[in-house]
């Protein structure tokens, strides 16, 4: 069997795939949390909220009104990013003059008031979701199972990356957005109406961590929990990638997974803090991100 | 204003007598554990629920003294539970502290409350050296432990040809001690450890772990772990076809709780090792429902220990007549446990309570005819075979 350092090569490609696997779930949480940031300049502690509430609008949608997979891949964004604008509409919106860190504040207590109001009814242990038919399964790769719901959320977070920054990068709408994070006031003259643009943003990014809550329900519990779990590591991703940079967080993402999959090859004990190592080095060497642009 | 001052002074010497043996003229049971994380469903508030119910069930009072039972979240860390126990004992007059899940954290409260004079009744943790090398003349351990769990899991499934394992391991003190005591009677009874990984704990994603766990070849991967890690192990590894590729899976520390919250679909087959099951004989039964009505859960062995854990701490108190420490602890090891949860336990010299434990196997969906009645009773291990004895358990102590 050919070895490189000591681990077989079937072993090492699939973590590696393995890695690119939960790297799609950091890439999507990223995104989000890089578009809210570059758009509107707020950290947005709700995000791990948001991503559970995704996964949890699934699991409802199913048990309330026997709705499947599919619609609720669909119905929970569009569900939590609507939530996510009343919010942003009714309260977020009002602290933008202040200073940042008050929105921070605010997004970390609404993430505590939703996480804990879950726990209290459905307790911690979490609850099953299970696997849609059509991507029941998995195949056999030779070198390792391949269970084709993972596949699945691989390319399904490629197709919504993709999609997300082109709609930023490459359209109309993409173009007012980032202009008027540029210059408000002078957007606003132009007649385009900045608060509505603020908070289609903030449905966006919530909408994006819903995405990605339901594409986790089958493979985690969908547990009241599984947000502050995974929020950190998101965190340190928008940080190394350079916050506010979308295609940084994007590119990130997949990085860090796949860094996190080597590292419980070769040193599985330390995988819980290799993405804090890798951030603590990137930002002493370049403290604005890899993809940050230099302030 | 003398007339009021006398009187008062007469009633507080009638009612002395009754309270004189009682320390601040109550009894404190302060149930500590995890209510907020991976193991808030093995244990969590519905320990506490159970404490209410032995406190309610004996009377409410005890020597005439009345009893009450506190409660917080230890957030499975040491440091966080020291406090609190520090804080408990110093200011708030708890007389006890018991449930304790986590054996970092069971260590380190039992360790203070030695120091500090007071009893410990450990009931959701699991590591043998709360009776073992760092026992605790105060300390007890009720429920179960890791060697009684490798031999009723670990035992069943060597027995079936299982005789090469591979172990997924929660990275501290009670994974390594779960790893090492399966480890040890596997190979004591002819099988082979071909290896092992250590996961964190509250790990989301197994999948490294299991493929590398797959790529092993060994016949049982044994998840020497608990709580929400395990659900999804088992979860994660039904994706990635480990049963399917004639592996098996060993749940070495698995409860009801948690096999409702994987459901009954994937849980079917599973082998485990618990001390209680609601729907074994009518006390449980009667138990169960109770229990049910003001949880919505039935409980497992971790609830219907604490049960009997507060239950025998009180009786203790009764037949002492005084809640002072070190009388409390003699009786406590001199009283046989008779109650829904012991038909026949003994309390050993070295703290460890020693009763019947039982192998289980989830039931398939079919066969399943009431909510929660997931386990087929495989059969009854009896506590000296289960657990170490005394005598070899290398708790100072144990006179030999």
């Amino acid at each position: 069997m050919i070895t490189i350092f000591g681990v077989p090569t079937a072993a090492l490609f699939g973590q590696l795939l393995v890695g690119l696997i939960n790297g799609s779930f950091y890439a999507l949480l990223s995104l989000g949390l890089a578009v809210i940031f570059g758009l509107l300049r707020v950290i947005n502690f709700a995000h791990g909220a948001q991503y559970m509430l995704g996964a949890f609008a699934a699991y409802l949608l199913s048990l309330w009104l026997g709705l499947g997979y599919w619609s609720a891949l669909i119905l929970a964004p569009v569900l939590v990013g609507l939530a996510g604008a009343v919010v942003e509409r009714t309260m977020l919106s009002r602290l933008y003059k202040l200073d940042h860190l008050y929105g921070l504040l605010f997004t970390f207590g609404l993430a505590l008031t939703i996480e804990g109001t879950f726990r209290y009814i459905y307790g911690a242990a979490g609850q099953p979701y299970p696997t849609p038919e059509a991507l029941a399964g998995g195949v056999n790769l030779g070198f390792m199972f391949l269970p084709i719901y993972r596949g699945w959320v691989v390319v399904a977070s490629m197709i919504v990356c993709l999609a997300v920054w082109l709609l930023i990068e490459k359209t109309k709408l993409g173009s007012y957005l980032r202009a008027a994070t540029e210059n408000p006031i002078l957007v606003q003259s132009f007649g385009v109406n900045v608060p509505l643009l603020l908070t289609f943003t903030y449905g966006l990014g919530a909408a994006l961590a819903a995405f990605a809550g339901v594409l986790a329900a089958p493979i985690y519990q969908v547990s009241p929990l599984m947000g502050s779990n995974i929020i950190i590591i998101v965190f340190a991703v928008v940080v190394i990638g350079g916050m506010g940079s979308i295609l940084g967080a994007i590119v990130t993402g997949y990085l860090l997974g796949i860094a996190e999959g080597l590292t419980k090859v070769f040193y599985p004990e330390a995988s819980n803090i290799v993405v804090f190592v890798i951030m603590a080095i990137v930002l002493i060497l370049r403290p604005a991100g890899l993809f940050g642009k230099d302030v | 204003m003398r007339k009021l001052l006398t009187s008062a002074a007469a009633i507080g010497l009638l009612a002395a007598p009754a309270l004189a043996q009682v320390s601040d003229d109550k009894v404190k049971i302060g149930i500590l554990n995890d209510q907020s994380g991976v193991y808030a469903n093995f244990g969590g508030r519905y320990s506490y629920e159970a404490a209410l119910m032995a406190v309610e069930d004996f009377g409410g009072t005890v020597l005439g003294a009345p009893v009450e039972v506190t409660t917080a979240d230890h957030q499975n860390k040491a440091d966080i539970a020291s406090n609190i126990a520090r804080q408990w004992y110093d200011t708030e007059q708890v007389d006890s502290i018991m449930e304790l899940t986590t054996s970092s954290v069971a260590l380190a409260v039992q360790a203070l409350s030695k120091e500090a004079n007071k009893i410990t009744i450990t009931t959701g943790a699991a590591t043998t050296e709360l009776t073992g090398a760092q026992c605790s003349p105060y300390g007890f351990h009720w429920a179960y432990d890791t060697h009684a769990l490798a031999v009723g899991t670990g035992g069943a499934l060597v027995e079936q040809g299982g005789d090469s394992w591979y172990f997924l391991t929660a990275d501290y003190a009670f994974g390594y001690s779960l790893e090492e005591n399966t480890g040890n009677f596997v190979k004591a009874n002819g099988g082979e450890v071909v290896g092992a990984v250590r996961h964190p704990l509250a790990s989301t994603d197994f999948s490294s772990f299991l493929l590398q766990a797959q790529a092993s070849g060994a016949k049982v991967i044994g998840l020497a772990n608990a709580g929400a890690d395990t659900q999804n192990a088992i979860k994660q590894a039904a994706e990635f076809g480990i049963v399917q590729g004639g592996q098996r899976l060993a749940a070495l520390l698995f409860t009801l709780s948690e096999v409702n919250g994987l459901g009954a679909e994937a849980a079917q087959g599973l082998t485990l090792t618990e001390s209680f099951y609601w729907n074994r004989t009518d006390a449980s039964r009667e138990f169960g429902k109770r229990f049910f009505e003001r949880t919505q859960a039935m409980p497992n062995m971790i609830h219907a220990a604490t049960y009997s854990a507060v239950t025998s701490y009180l009786k203790a108190i009764e037949a002492a007549g005084t809640d002072e420490t070190e009388a409390v602890a003699a009786k406590l090891k001199e009283l046989p446990v008779q109650d829904l949860f012991a038909e026949n336990g003994v309390v050993a010299p070295n703290g460890r309570m020693i009763k019947d434990v039982y192998l289980m196997e989830v039931k398939a969906p079919d066969q399943i005819t009431e909510p929660w009645d997931y386990y087929n009773v495989l059969s009854t291990i009896p506590g000296d075979v289960a657990y170490i004895k005394p005598a070899e358990s290398g708790c100072p102590l144990v006179t030999q």
